[in-house]
């Protein structure tokens, strides 16, 4: 049982939960996950850690209330308990002086970018960030990531805030007025493989990070198989980083919806409906 | 000779609607009629088929005395978990395979004898256990070599931590075997009594992750590896990333471990299909192939050698088949097809035909030009098969592996190249029978014991 510390709302449909996890807190590097069942009838899930306090031993999530499970998290309380944790999984983020960065956030995949992007700011690396949502009401993190950042650039769709238009838009102007080193990209899987085909064109090293269904998160069930260059990868284990330039985009798009009729299902059912 | 006492099994009709076990227990005197046809070999073969070792002929004699308890401890002398090995071990390969009634008819039920024995005090009594020696083991994994490792060292006093990487202890035993061959409720029962004899069970702890190793070698006198066979194999064909195929890893996990059959009521889904096609031919395709039945689909097993090359459990693949599953023989998946390229719609086969026996004894298959047929499906789980789990030793660099196995190297007793670390099961030997698991950590326990008195 994890004691929940911390749960509240940060932008529309967009949570903050902070959890008493001593261990986790104190294991865990940039870019690894967790896998959480929210009760006793729940699904296991995997959700990113966004900030850790080895000292307090708390970790920290960002979720979007979207599924089951993440309907039943936004309702515990400070001092409700989550019935299981299990993490750090998957490899941490390759973290080392690459040069010039561009880190390219959407959605909650702004939270997961902050602790890499910490990590690659202390090796000395130059980031220029580029986060976007739909629109105003779902972005956070504006200072979080702008503090981590060397030049910080925000988009929404609707124009409601920061640039108009996708983040891809930014980027390729970046791309074409300088040379960057690496791009690191995490948000809605059309966004990432965007990003991917982009920079495929531009010729620079770009990593994802990945984010499937799972059910144990150790490398037993495969659900969470991706084609990497061809070959199977499993986003757990051998994940959840990988070169954006090899994945096929198409068909992890496909197995995220697997459960699409289901998940609804049950969201009905949650919000009687 | 009498003939041998065939235990009640559910009727059909209702095995197929639910998880409830199929092969239901001997009545006392059933019991006791098929313990009296054993005929107490003064060399008994049946002991030496036994990779546990249990004296046999000493149990069944004390069962048909009606002295249960003294049956019963002749029993756990050597196996700690008779109601599961009296219900999954593979006795026809077995002890029942030697046993000398077999010779000139049916060999004494052995397995339906020990699991009446195990039932009949299972969660009713613990073992002695000699007083605490103050010395700490680390067991890395809680599937049966875990299971029993920690039994056999706490029974002598040691002080045992258990640490699982899932929510629920058990490994295969609970997210693997299905209910209707092993209830949850003696898994449950095996666990309870570890911890009633003072076993500490850590759930949501992945060694190397969540604890470092080299706390487990700081904190502990010795570390017991049973990390299992988990990683799924897949066959490498085009289509198999299509929604809809599972391995049966995954299959089986989400319904056994999850309880998504009980689904909206448990949040884990799981895809009712029309028809789905299991891969395979071993105990696990069975399981695979019966959990999708009771699913509401129809199934096809598909198996690339013929019906006698199957290394199913011949009492698995009758249940199969008395319950629905039909069967496909010499035939292999070259590829998957999907109408809509999002979901499974077909599987292309090629027939094989059975060519000279090969290293195994069994006989070899080769497929057969321009035989390519298609079956319609909406489902498939891949069962074809499970290796090491590498995750462990790919996080603990000076650990020696056997590269192309992918299994921890030992020696004879279960060292393995780090002082104080031990392993056992099929993390050891490549996927293999639970009882043999159990068969390793009973043995590993004592090595641990050897070396750190």
């Amino acid at each position: 049982m994890f004691k929940v510390l911390k749960n509240y709302q940060i932008a529309e449909n967009t949570f903050l939960a902070e959890v008493e996890a001593e261990r986790i807190a104190s294991e865990c590097k940039a870019g690894q996950f967790i896998i959480i069942r929210v009760w006793e009838k729940g699904e296991r899930i995997p959700l990113t850690i966004a900030d850790a306090d080895p000292e307090r031993g708390t970790i920290t999530m960002v979720y979007l209330r979207i599924g089951a499970s993440t309907i039943r998290l936004s309702k515990l309380k400070p001092g409700d308990f989550i019935a299981d944790i299990l993490g750090p999984l998957g490899n941490p983020s390759q973290i080392s002086h690459f040069g010039k960065v561009i880190a390219v956030g959407g959605g909650v995949g702004i939270a997961a970018l902050y602790p890499i992007l910490k990590e690659l700011k202390n090796h000395g690396n130059k980031i220029t960030s580029i986060i976007g949502a739909r629109s105003k009401s779902l972005l956070f993190w504006e200072d979080k990531i702008g503090n981590v950042s060397d030049h910080l650039i925000i988009t929404t769709d609707d124009g409601s805030y920061g640039r108009k238009g996708l983040v891809t838009i930014p980027l390729k102007e970046l791309l074409e007025s300088d040379s960057y080193n690496r791009v690191i990209a995490i948000g809605p899987v059309p966004m990432m493989a965007a990003i991917a085909d982009l920079t495929k064109r531009f010729g620079v090293k770009t990593v994802v990070s990945l984010n499937s269904i799972m059910v144990d998160g150790t490398g037993m069930c495969g659900t969470c198989r991706v084609s990497v260059g061809g070959c199977i990868k499993f986003t757990c284990v051998d994940g959840p980083e990988f070169d954006a330039h090899l994945i096929d985009f198409k068909e992890f798009s496909n197995r995220l919806k697997m459960y699409r009729n289901e998940e609804a299902m049950l969201v009905r059912r949650l919000s009687g409906r | 000779m009498k003939p041998r006492i065939k235990p009640k099994k559910l009727a059909v009709e209702e095995r197929v609607k639910s998880f409830n076990e199929v092969v239901l227990g001997y009545t006392e005197e059933e019991a006791i009629k098929e313990a009296e046809r054993c005929i107490q070999c003064p060399t008994p073969p049946c002991v030496t088929g036994c990779p546990i070792s249990i004296d046999i002929p000493s149990f069944i004699k004390a069962l048909r005395e009606r002295r249960f308890e003294d049956s019963y401890k002749i029993m756990i002398a050597t196996n700690p978990f008779p109601s599961i090995c009296g219900r999954i071990c593979p006795q026809e390969q077995q002890c029942e395979k030697v046993c000398t009634l077999g010779k000139i008819g049916e060999p004494v039920a052995i397995g339906k004898l020990e699991k009446f024995i195990g039932d009949l005090y299972l969660n009713k009594s613990n073992p002695e256990v000699t007083s605490p020696n103050g010395k700490k083991v680390a067991v890395v994994g809680s599937g049966p070599a875990g299971l029993a490792c920690a039994y056999t060292l706490a029974k002598m006093g040691y002080s045992v931590s258990i640490f699982e990487s899932l929510h629920k202890p058990g490994g295969v035993l609970t997210y693997g075997i299905p209910a209707f061959r092993l209830p949850k409720n003696i898994v449950e029962g095996y666990v309870n009594q570890l911890r009633e004899m003072g076993v500490k069970i850590e759930v949501d702890v992945l060694v190397g992750r969540t604890i470092k190793f080299e706390y487990l070698l700081r904190n502990f006198d010795a570390v017991f590896l049973g990390t299992g066979a988990g990683l799924p194999r897949f066959l490498n064909i085009p289509g198999e990333n299509l929604n809809g195929i599972y391995s049966a890893n995954e299959f089986l996990t989400r319904v056994n471990l999850m309880k998504a059959y009980l689904f909206p009521e448990y949040e884990t889904p799981i895809y009712r299909a029309k028809h789905t096609v299991v891969i395979g031919g071993g105990n696990v395709a069975m399981d695979a192939a019966r959990v999708a039945l009771r699913l509401g689909s129809e199934v096809t097993i598909a198996y690339r050698r013929s019906r006698k090359e199957m290394p199913a459990r011949i009492e698995e693949i009758e249940n199969a088949e008395e319950e629905g599953v039909k069967f496909v023989f010499l035939s292999s998946p070259i590829r998957f097809i999907s109408r809509d390229n999002f979901w499974v719609s077909g599987v292309e086969f090629i027939r094989n035909r059975l060519g000279p026996k090969g290293p195994d004894g069994r006989r070899s298959f080769v497929p057969v030009e321009g035989s390519n047929y298609f079956m319609k499906t909406d489902c498939v789980v891949i069962a074809i098969g499970q290796l090491p789990n590498p995750l462990l030793p790919r996080l603990i660099p000076k650990l020696e592996c056997d590269e192309r196995k992918g299994t921890i190297k030992v020696d004879e007793e279960g060292r393995t190249s780090i002082p104080k670390v031990y392993a056992g099961g099929d993390i050891t030997t490549g996927a293999a029978t639970a009882v043999e698991a159990i068969a390793a950590g009973v043995r590993v326990a004592y090595t641990i014991h050897k070396d750190l008195s």
